[in-house]
């Protein structure tokens, strides 16, 4: 290799290693809004965490399928989302049947009927129920469903975000999501109320 | 789609909170809450909730797994 050539090549070499940090610097400044969803497609703690060490782990092997400038955190979430969806089928769940969907007054009228309607307006009622029965009632609605309501509701994300995460439509994605929603009050309306 | 009020009040709430309604839509909602109690009341309720899952949900990165994050920087495509 010739001089200039030995120079072009280790600019090259240098711009690329000074890209690949900024990358990971970008990346690992995800890791909270990353943990925070998959904490709840996950099972457990440690589930969570080796999810979130799997997603970091891929992404770092293969950030130069990157592109810089684009939606980072819809493209982290994506790795983490199909990883689940993979680790989901390795465990083969049972299926879960399907209730009958209720409207979305269902929960409100349950405690509307324990308590009276005034409860419904006082903030101690919708506190009263136990981080641990918001936890699990999500935790047992469908993944299709619960994936959505975790990523919007949870993790913040847009429906556009969360349609480019999961590769559906977005009028799936907002489907998904008042189903999920309904569904999660149904089993809060079982665990919290029973 | 429901030919009564609340019913069709019911059908509207989550896109209400969520701010995905048309005007049109928007405006029936609106109006009808101002007149109707039962569903002014659920629509709060519906609020409460959704802010108290998000608080009960939403949990922070445990200690430690940032140091082990770091420690996959550099990861070579090949070592898969």
């Amino acid at each position: 290799m010739s001089e200039p050539e030995q120079a072009t090549e280790a600019r090259r070499i240098a711009t690329e290693a000074r890209d690949r940090a900024r990358f990971e610097e970008e990346a690992l400044a995800l890791a909270d809004q990353a943990y925070r969803v998959a904490r709840r497609l996950a099972g457990s703690r440690e589930e969570a965490e080796d999810l979130v060490q799997e997603t970091y782990a891929r992404a770092f092997r293969s950030w130069r399928s990157y592109s810089p400038g684009t939606n980072m955190r819809a493209w982290l979430l994506r790795i983490l989302t199909n990883l689940n969806v993979d680790r989901g089928r390795r465990i083969q769940r049972t299926p879960q049947t399907q209730p009958l969907e209720e409207g979305d007054y269902y929960l409100a009228n349950k405690v509307a009927s324990a308590a009276g309607e005034e409860a419904l307006e006082q903030e101690q009622v919708v506190e009263r129920m136990s981080q641990d029965s918001i936890v699990n009632a999500l935790s047992e609605i469908r993944p299709q469903f619960r994936d959505v309501v975790v990523l919007v509701d949870i993790g913040d994300f847009t429906y556009a975000d969360a349609a480019q995460i999961l590769d559906v439509p977005i009028g799936t994605v907002m489907s998904r999501l008042h189903r999920g929603r309904r569904a999660l009050k149904q089993k809060l309306a079982e665990e919290a109320l029973s | 789609m429901s030919g009564d009020p609340c019913d069709r009040c019911e059908e509207l709430l989550q896109d209400f909170l969520d701010r995905t309604l048309t005007n049109e839509e928007w405006a029936t909602a609106e109006s009808h809450l101002g007149a109707c109690d039962y569903c002014r009341r659920r629509y709060r309720f519906e609020e409460s909730l959704r802010r108290y899952v998000k608080l009960s949900a939403v949990e922070r990165m445990p200690p430690g797994l940032m140091a082990k994050l770091e420690e996959l920087r550099g990861l070579d495509a090949t070592a898969l």
